[in-house]
């Protein structure tokens, strides 16, 4: 039974340059899902750093936890989940540090949206559809900012659609009247609103065409440029993140298993499921491969083994990876600024060289 | 506006539809009124009378019935539903108009009564789901469950006759004349009392179930999801996102049901002898009075239609999805 699995509570820190400082620091953050005696645990001790200004990827399967981690690190997952462990710290603007798990209700509501802004999934039921888009843009930003006038938050709001490339006249529309790719720029130009330090985007283009994704993705990186936010960028499309994240974090199963900049990831992955997961997708540039996708699919999170989640899919599994679950650590070539969670470059036997895929 | 139009156009075609079916479905029915009258007095009448009444009835013309039906329309257009039988002569359109503000002022605000305070305790049972609140549920099936003419009967016999705080039946005072005065005003909301409460009793537990159960649905949606993770206060979030999308499906029933106010009272104005338009049609239809029973009927689809149309802008208003915009 998965209650009986121990992890390891060692905190596994960034061993990357800290020149930049973090922003947003998730620390051995759990979350189960389903209450009683057999919880579901579907992030365990998950840690992740986000430096300012930084773009992080955040790649993985369907079902790995990567919007769990979005929505726990927000307080915003619905029952039947539940955060059972962990810390999330924020860096505000003045320096001051603050765990937005402990944060009192008041404090939290303060925080959101002005530290912490989020696009979601659905760009299509994003937006109450019994409100104009102007009165959905001016009450966020009244609620946090109650003594600036409504003609002033009418004119920021119009401010914003510029910003996103939405002519100021669909101020007046309802969400039914504008596409999709507009109702996601909609989301982006009301996510940045008060000007967060952070913007976790989760998968924000996944109900739109392969064009309007890019233009979207590119217009938020040309934002980031301008007014110099962070972004959380979950998705499962790793080529997309190799070209506009600085860093990628690899999850599996509830788990992070790799994290590195993101040429790293593409051009030298250590994780044998980042390497898989890489050979899934056409390559970027150069002669066309084949391509392979990971035989198996990944494992009921309600029914843990011990050791490596991967290990039933692994091509390189040893004995103890089917016994002992490995913890997020530097590579076996000690690379600085990547960590990787897998036996094979803690516990390789003597004599054994690390296969190809994962040494090169 | 062209959307107005086209509604208002659709209510019309459906108005003249129901009152074309209401005027000749009654004859079709075998007999007519004159042999069912001789029947009910039993030798009373002299046959010889049977023709004086055919001609006081107007059953002696020869008339097609397609003139028949262009004569009633004249006569409902100037508002002229005919004379009672029962009540012999005065014209139906006044036993209606006497009768049809009793039913309309009484149901119709325990109605909006019961509406209100459903959705109210719905929305705080949904936006509390998996707590406490859950177990007012069973409560609430319960008085959902429960017939109102039962409940009735109950209400009167703990609060009329046991305790004797409120009349058993009747409208008004009868010692009082209807006047606009606030002894009267205040002995129609005493006498009332009680029919009222049976009515939001057992209408209101169907409003909670469902808004408790539409708030269960909304509060999931991402809209709302982005309304908390905007920082709004949680009161802005459960009455302007959840609770403002969870109330359109009750809007259109909560109209739905105030076209039901005259036509579906008719047990409980009998159980409370509450002079309503119920009350009328039971003693219309238990008389044979042909005459009252087409007038009850003409208002009761009336009053449908005209809640459906209530309900249909009412929703354009809330919901701006339906308001159709012509190209």
């Amino acid at each position: 039974m998965s209650t009986g699995v121990e992890t390891s509570p060692g905190v596994a820190r960034d061993a990357g340059p800290t020149a930049e400082e973090p922003v947003l620091e998730v620390r051995n953050l759990s979350v189960d899902y389903g209450f009683g005696d057999d919880p579901t645990h579907v992030l365990r001790e998950v840690s992740l750093t986000l430096r300012r200004g930084e773009v992080l990827g955040l790649a993985g399967e369907s079902g790995c936890g990567k919007s769990t981690l979005a929505y726990a690190a927000t307080r915003l997952l619905p029952p039947p989940g539940l955060i059972t462990g962990g810390e999330v710290w924020l860096t505000g603007r003045d320096g001051q540090r603050a765990d937005l798990l402990a944060l009192s209700d008041a404090e939290l509501r303060a925080a959101r949206w002005r530290d912490i802004a989020i696009v979601f999934q659905g760009a299509m039921s994003s937006l109450n559809p019994v409100f104009r888009v102007e009165k959905q843009l001016i009450d966020g930003i009244l609620a946090h900012r109650p003594r600036m006038g409504r003609a002033e938050a009418r004119e920021r709001a119009a401010e914003l659609l510029r910003l996103v490339g939405i002519s100021a006249d669909r101020l007046r529309a309802y969400p039914h009247q504008l596409s999709g790719g507009m109702r996601q720029r909609v989301m982006i130009a009301m996510a940045l609103a008060l000007e967060p330090q952070v913007l976790i985007m989760d998968e924000p283009t996944t109900a739109l065409d392969v064009v309007m994704q890019r233009q979207i993705l590119e217009q938020v990186m040309e934002l980031r440029e301008r007014l110099g936010f962070s972004v959380v960028l979950i998705t499962h499309d790793v080529s997309l993140l190799v070209e506009v994240a600085d860093r990628i974090a690899v999850m599996y199963a509830g788990e992070i298993v790799e994290t590195a900049p993101a040429r790293d990831v593409y051009q030298r992955p250590r994780h044998p499921y980042s390497a898989g997961l890489l050979g899934s997708f056409p390559p970027l540039h150069g002669p066309r491969r084949e391509l392979a996708g990971i035989p198996g699919a990944p494992p009921d999170l309600s029914q843990r083994e011990p050791g490596c989640p991967f290990a039933a899919r692994c091509p390189h599994v040893m004995d103890v990876c089917r016994t002992e679950l490995p913890v997020l650590g530097r590579t076996a070539a000690a690379e600085s600024g990547r960590l990787v969670a897998c036996h094979l470059h803690t516990s390789l036997p003597a004599g054994k060289k690390l296969p190809d895929l994962v040494a090169r | 506006m062209r959307f107005l139009l086209r509604r208002v156009v659709f209510y019309a075609l459906t108005a003249w539809a129901a009152i074309t079916i209401n005027f000749f479905i009654p004859r079709m029915l075998p007999g007519d009124p004159v042999t069912a009258l001789l029947g009910r007095m039993q030798g009373r009448i002299d046959s010889n009378a049977e023709h004086s009444l055919r001609v006081l009835f107007g059953l002696d013309q020869d008339t097609s019935m397609w003139q028949q039906y262009l004569d009633y329309w004249g006569l409902l257009l100037r508002g002229d539903l005919g004379l009672s039988f029962t009540h012999f002569p005065t014209p139906v359109a006044d036993i209606v108009s006497q009768s049809l503000p009793w039913t309309v002022g009484l149901v119709g605000v325990a109605t909006i009564i019961a509406f209100v305070i459903g959705s109210l305790i719905g929305t705080f049972l949904g936006w509390r789901r998996g707590t406490w609140a859950d177990g007012l549920l069973p409560v609430a099936t319960f008085f959902q469950a429960v017939p109102y003419f039962w409940l009735g009967l109950i209400t009167i016999a703990v609060l009329s006759v046991n305790l004797g705080w409120f009349p058993s039946s009747g409208s008004y005072d009868r010692g009082l004349v209807p006047a606009f005065s606030g002894e009267f005003i205040g002995s129609v909301v005493y006498y009332g009392f009680l029919p009222a409460l049976t009515v939001v009793l057992s209408s209101v537990a169907g409003w909670v179930l469902g808004m408790r159960n539409m708030m269960v649905t909304v509060s999931s949606e991402d809209y709302v999801t982005v309304a908390h993770a905007k920082g709004l206060p949680e009161r802005q979030v459960m009455l302007g996102y959840a609770a403002r999308n969870a109330v359109l499906p009750q809007v259109s029933s909560f109209a739905l049901s105030l076209g039901f106010v005259v036509g579906g009272t008719l047990i409980m104005e009998m159980v409370f002898s509450y002079q309503g338009i119920g009350y009328t049609l039971y003693q219309a239809v238990s008389t044979h009075d042909y005459p009252l029973m087409q007038g009850c009927f003409l208002v009761i689809t009336l009053s449908v239609l005209v809640a459906n149309m209530v309900a249909d802008l009412a929703y354009a208003l809330l919901d701006p999805r339906t308001r159709t915009e012509d190209r």
